[in-house]
């Protein structure tokens, strides 16, 4: 019990298959009680209450639920709870330090990369994966690792270059 | 010192966007991350069928289930008086079906639960019967004299017509044809789309019987239309409603009507006692709620053999759907359509117009426009290069001897709007230059040697944005004018509040520098708040470009009202007279003697702390601004486009987009507006449409068949800026965020249009898909987009 | 948007997985990448009572090139491991130039090569791919291994010849005589888009000489399209105007499209024929190493 005092709802039907998984979520251990059939991204949001991941389409075509899964981007609506069990996920919470943001949640807010930002967090996590790849992607690339995620505000264009200045900025500070 | 008025944010700043904090850290607050205690959970189970009697509903086992706490059918909607709903077009539409199932995808059932999957998993238990009536996609089928009628629950309704509807002078116009050297004709249709934002629809409603007050977080474009139409329908007292839009995830014309599942969800919290929480699914989304567009257009141009307009006809057949949902100004049965060629300067027009339920979703939503003005002036573009063809003329030269001149403004159109401003030919001439025109033909001659084929394809267009004024447009009799209220702190930091409500388009950014710019306080110190109705001041929404336009003024006008009285204060602190009293940014002072004066800071400190005898304490104010005319931007989009004539397929090389939306207060917001508005057109253009087969399934219903661009197809665009300030505007802004969207898919398909001309094709429907466009080049024929459609494969 | 309930399991090695398999009595289905199975538990298309998740088996995620030239696929190998992978690259220019085509670049990094095959979806590019290569799946079920023919595996739309107590356990491409040359080309309408029509062409060349051929076709049938009989238009050929436009006419005739929003079914015909004329026109033109 994490708190004084814990309410005791009826038992589940027996019936009902549950586990009990621990997740690595942007460096702290999870651990929850789920079905089987919770979708990710639900568990992030309703169990971890980390709403900043979003579910856009029932299809596994837009992106806004992106995540990295053990370092690499994933479709989170696209992937059971169970399967997290042990291992890495990392959302747009974890982006930012609690004193400095990433340089591409900056890059995002200097070119003017987000308008309605239910895009955003997917988006970022997958120029994420792409930069921790490749440090110094044309716009071509970018286009390329960005073609999973959907916006229908910006037309892309700002989402390009908020990559390309975040790049340069981590490029610098490697040097 | 005088202040530097892009240091503090204010007019003409590529301010960095306020709300982009939130965002670009997860800190977003749409409807679906709203959790309230003891929240149940609502799904809704939709119609397989595009028209059939309802036979009976089962819903005992659904009843069974743990974990569902209320199942809600037609029948019980209708106990309530609940089961129909007033449009925003004076037609009624059902919430939940009660007869007969009238689209693919409408609402039969919702199920209320501790959990959305369990909500799901009982829906599945619902058993309804259904008995399958022929189903209608399209409005010839709808007029047929022995089509079966889809309307038949209300009283007096003759056929599948929705009504007749014209405008112009017929008499004139018939003269002017009748005197023309040639006459021009085109015919196409303007396909049935999706403004489909991101985020679907959804609302959490929560009513609390003790203090009788119903709370409702939902993504609405105007929430206090929400609020006065849930207190008609749902008869509850007004005071005791408060809508509440949290952050939207992307509108687009999409979030301002009145759905079923908000309905019903408000009905459900009502009926349990706790909050309910409704969010649509993207299937939901696309097969349900506002579609744009499909609108049949014909039309004929009449013109001196020297390229001279003389007069032009229109006739449209628009489609839709199963209720008349159009979100649109009363007076106008088919929008603004007759905005129609306002850029040229043409003696006569006319219109006919007609409009047909089918079996299809409701809507006619103004997606990303003011109310049809996107089929208007992609038919009136269309026309234009198809005369400019006839004639044998250029068509750039043909749009330029055509065009309202600058010194004409004001300037009647034929169909009676008046145009405030503009630059036309700059405009052209500066996306003229940039496209490359005058070397196109050795570039095309060129292409030709790879087996390529090139085009170029022009759109130039104004068209009305901001609705009002009240004279003319209303909402079910509501005036559409806008609000705004400001109050300064005693510090000197602000709250601005308006009846608008930002959807990704910026306002918390853009608003404050309005403020900056009339006040002097710099944008960092202003709060914009929005969305809620229990604190903001009424006001008509965000839609149609209205936000600039409307409550942009409104809001310079509340900044001055407030600056007059924190003149009285300026007066009382330098001991002189009011009339002695000059101002700069930020700052009175005595004339003659700049160096006595008093900030705008120090005036609001004393208006709570040292105001004159007299005069009442504080410094704020409300205002609300009907404006006197829609203000017209004007904009020329030119696509190069290059097709592969063994496919079909078709690359963007070049996109020009030179806009002129008078005063721009924030530029780099203004581009990100025209970027995205670019996107909806070459989208449309392409490949986003929503189709129907003969069943009158829907093709286009979720995001495998329903495509929006990525980042890999969307061309680069390259942006022009002509200022022409709205000389009607208080800071001289017009509206710009549909300008894209609307004038846009023209250049797209002018270009492919261009690219065919020597194959005898005149039109292609949109999108231009490569099936369609190698159709055209191989047969020399005209490609129509009219459903029904063959699905699967 | 949200499944059906199911039971879960998570085995640690392939015996015990097709002892789930095996119990489940045919309730029970496999779950790898999860990028098609998911959507379809999602959208209620698919109600399995039970899933048996192979992601925790170690040792599936190889890609190999025997001594003898063989190309061996594990079943746990993403489609991005195969886009990334710069021996595929080198050798096998049909796999390489149809993994960047999949779905899209997030899903790639999920979903399987070898569950796609077995998911046998008409529009899928690995199945045609696999065809065109001719293939084999080595499949492990409760009395051992056997290996299954790709011409014998798709059976229909969404339907293989495994049984369900068996797992695909391994793809593999057997060894070209000379050098493996190739293609893939599709048509969509954006990333991610399904198929208009695809074709997957493998060769196998011995300088400019044809020694093997194979064709297969994605979008245009009620399944993947087997179109490797065309191979005899090429074999002990070059590649020259004449046996390319005779090769890609019969790739054309095998094609059974149906006319639907995405084109009348001529058209979709027609792209099958440029399309495998690109390919082998590509080709000819390259100079073999």
């Amino acid at each position: 019990m994490s708190s004084l005092y814990e309410e005791i709802k009826s038992a589940p039907a027996s019936d009902i298959p549950v586990r009990q998984i621990t997740v690595n979520v942007n460096g702290e251990p999870r651990t929850a009680n789920v079905e089987p059939r919770l979708l990710l991204v639900h568990l992030l949001r309703q169990a971890f209450k980390l709403t900043g991941t979003h579910s856009g389409c029932d299809t596994t075509n837009c992106g806004a639920c992106t995540v990295l899964f053990d370092g690499r981007p994933i479709k989170s609506c696209t992937m059971l709870a169970v399967q997290a069990e042990g291992h890495n996920v990392e959302t747009v919470e974890g982006l930012a330090s609690a004193s400095e943001l990433n340089p591409i949640q900056e890059g995002f807010k200097q070119e003017h990369a987000l308008q309605c930002g239910f895009c955003t967090p997917g988006m970022m996590m997958a120029a994420k994966a792409l930069l921790e790849e490749n440090l110094n992607p044309t716009e071509d690339e970018i286009r390329w690792a960005l073609s999973g995620n959907l916006c229908r505000c910006t037309g892309y264009q700002n989402i390009v270059k908020a990559v390309l200045w975040a790049a340069e900025k981590m490029r610098a500070e490697l040097n | 010192m005088k202040l530097d008025e892009v240091k503090i944010g204010g007019m003409g700043a590529s301010r960095r966007r306020v709300e982009d904090n939130r965002f670009i850290r997860g800190k977003g607050n749409y409807v679906d991350d709203i959790v309230l205690p003891g929240m149940l959970h609502m799904e809704i189970l939709r119609s397989p069928l595009a028209h059939a009697r309802i036979k009976s509903i089962d819903t005992s086992a659904a009843w069974d289930m743990p974990g569902v706490r209320l199942v809600l059918t037609g029948e019980m909607m209708a106990a309530r008086n609940l089961a129909w709903m007033p449009t925003l077009s004076y037609d009624t539409a059902a919430v939940l079906a009660t007869d007969k199932v009238r689209f693919q995808g409408q609402e039969v059932c919702a199920v209320i639960a501790d959990d959305p999957y369990i909500a799901k998993d009982a829906c599945g238990k619902i058993v309804v019967e259904y008995e399958v009536l022929p189903p209608i996609v399209n409005p010839v089928q709808a007029a047929a004299p022995d089509a079966v009628q889809i309307r038949d629950d209300k009283a007096g309704q003759v056929g599948n017509k929705v009504f007749d509807w014209e405008i112009g002078d017929k008499a004139r116009t018939d003269k002017a044809f009748a005197d023309a050297d040639v006459v021009s004709k085109i015919e196409l249709h303007y396909p049935r789309t999706h403004p489909s934002p991101m985020e679907t629809c959804g609302s959490l409603a929560d009513y609390d019987r003790a203090t009788g007050k119903l709370t409702v977080y939902m993504t609405s474009q105007a929430p206090h239309i929400v609020r006065a139409a849930v207190a008609m329908v749902a008869e509850l007292p007004e005071q005791n409603i408060r809508i509440v839009t949290p952050d939207i995830g992307g509108g687009f014309g999409n979030k301002v009507p009145i759905y079923p599942g908000y309905v019903i969800a408000i009905l459900a919290s009502i009926l349990t006692e706790k909050p309910v929480k409704w969010i649509e699914d993207k299937t939901g989304n696309l097969t349900s709620t506002g579609f744009g567009r499909d609108v049949y257009l014909k039309g004929e141009m009449a013109m001196r053999k020297d390229g001279k307009i003389l007069g032009v006809r229109m006739n449209t057949i628009s489609d839709h759907g199963a209720f008349f949902a159009d979100a649109q100004p009363s007076k106008f049965k088919i929008g603004l359509m007759h905005s129609a060629f306002a850029a040229y300067d043409i003696p006569t027009a006319h219109m006919f117009a007609t409009g047909y339920y089918t079996n299809k979703a409701p809507g006619g939503v103004a997606y990303r426009c003011s109310f049809r003005v996107t089929e208007a002036m992609f038919f009136q573009e269309r026309m234009v290069q198809a005369a400019a063809d006839d004639l044998g003329m250029d068509q750039a030269e043909f749009r330029r001897i055509n065009f309202v001149k600058d010194e004409q403004h004001p300037h009647r159109t034929a169909f009676g709007f008046l145009t405030d401003s503009g630059q036309y030919e700059k405009c052209l001439d500066i996306g003229l230059e940039a496209i490359g025109y005058k070397n196109f033909a050795a570039e095309k001659a060129e292409a030709a040697k790879r087996g390529r084929l090139l085009g170029i394809g022009i759109s130039t267009m104004t068209e009305p944005l901001g609705a009002g004024n009240s004279r003319e447009y209303d909402i079910l009799g509501i005036k559409m004018f806008d609000s705004a209220e400001l109050r300064i702190h005693m510090s000197g930091k602000a709250l601005l509040r308006t009846g608008s409500r930002g959807q990704g388009t910026g306002h918390e950014t853009t608003w404050a520098q309005i403020v900056a710019h009339e006040l002097g306080i710099p944008a960092d110190d202003i709060l914009v708040e929005e969305g809620d109705t229990d604190t903001a001041p009424f006001g008509m929404g965000t839609y149609a470009s209205r936000s600039t336009p409307v409550a942009g003024a409104a809001i310079a006008m509340v900044a001055r009202k407030v600056r007059a009285k924190a003149r009285k204060l300026a007066a009382h602190l330098l001991e002189v007279s009011e009339e002695d009293i000059e101002w700069e940014l930020g700052r009175f002072y005595v004339r003659g003697n700049q160096e006595r004066g008093v900030t705008i800071q120090e005036c609001a400190m004393a208006a709570y702390s040292n105001m004159p005898d007299g005069m009442e304490p504080g410094l704020e104010n409300v205002a609300y601004y009907d404006p006197p005319n829609l203000t017209w931007p004007f904009a020329c989009y030119i696509a190069k486009v290059e097709i592969d004539p063994e496919t079909g397929v078709w690359d963007v090389l070049q996109f020009v987009a030179v806009d002129d939306c008078g005063v721009r207060i924030n530029p780099m917001i203004v581009e990100g507006q025209i970027m995205g508005g670019l996107t909806e057109a070459y989208a449309m253009a392409n490949m986003q449409y929503q189709t129907y087969d003969e069943e009158g399934n829907i093709i286009g219903g979720n995001y495998m068949d329903f495509l929006l661009p990525t980042a890999w197809e969307t061309p680069g665009f390259e942006l022009y800026e002509v200022v022409t300030p709205c000389p009607h505007h208080p800071i001289g802004a017009k509206g710009v965020g549909e300008c894209a969207t609307v004038g846009g898919p023209a250049a797209f398909v002018n270009a492919v249009m261009d690219a065919l001309k020597d194959k005898g094709v005149r039109n292609i429907d949109m999108p231009l898909m490569p099936n369609r466009v190698y159709e055209a080049l191989t047969t020399g024929k005209d490609v129509y987009g009219m459903p029904p459609v063959r699905s699967g494969n | 948007m949200y499944p059906s309930r199911f039971k879960y399991e998570s085995p640690k090695t392939i015996a015990e997985a097709i002892k789930l398999l095996d119990a489940g009595k045919g309730e029970a289905k496999i779950l790898a990448g999860g990028q098609s199975l998911v959507p379809m538990l999602k959208l209620r298309f698919a109600f399995p009572e039970q899933l048996v998740d192979i992601n925790n088996i170690p040792g599936l995620d190889y890609i190999r090139f025997d001594a003898d030239g063989s190309l061996h696929i594990g079943a746990l190998v993403r489609h991005e491991h195969l886009e990334k992978s710069v021996e595929i690259t080198n050798r096998q220019p049909t796999i390489a130039a149809a993994a960047p085509l999949v779905a899209d670049p997030i899903v790639r990094t999920r979903g399987t090569f070898v569950g796609s095959v077995c998911h046998a979806d008409p529009q899928g590019d690995w199945a045609a791919t696999m065809i065109a290569l001719h293939g084999y799946l080595v499949v492990q079920g409760p009395k051992g291994k056997r290996n299954i023919d790709m011409k014998d595996f798709v059976l229909g739309p969404y339907a293989n010849a495994l049984n369900y107590n068996e797992i695909a356990i391994e793809a593999v491409i057997p060894a070209p005589k000379g050098v493996a040359r190739g293609g893939y080309l599709k048509l969509e309408r954006r990333v991610g888009d399904f198929a208009t029509a695809s074709v997957a062409v493998s060769l196998d060349m011995s300088s400019d000489t044809v020694l093997g051929a194979g064709f297969a076709l994605a979008g245009v049938g009620g399944k993947t399209i087997d179109a490797n009989e065309a191979a005899s238009a090429l074999i002990g050929q070059k590649l020259t105007d004449a046996t390319i436009a005779k090769a890609a006419a019969l790739v054309a005739a095998k094609a059974e499209p149906r006319t639907d929003h995405r084109g009348s079914a001529e058209y979709k015909r027609h792209i099958i024929e440029t399309f495998v004329k690109r390919i082998l026109i590509a080709n000819s033109e390259q100079k073999v190493a």
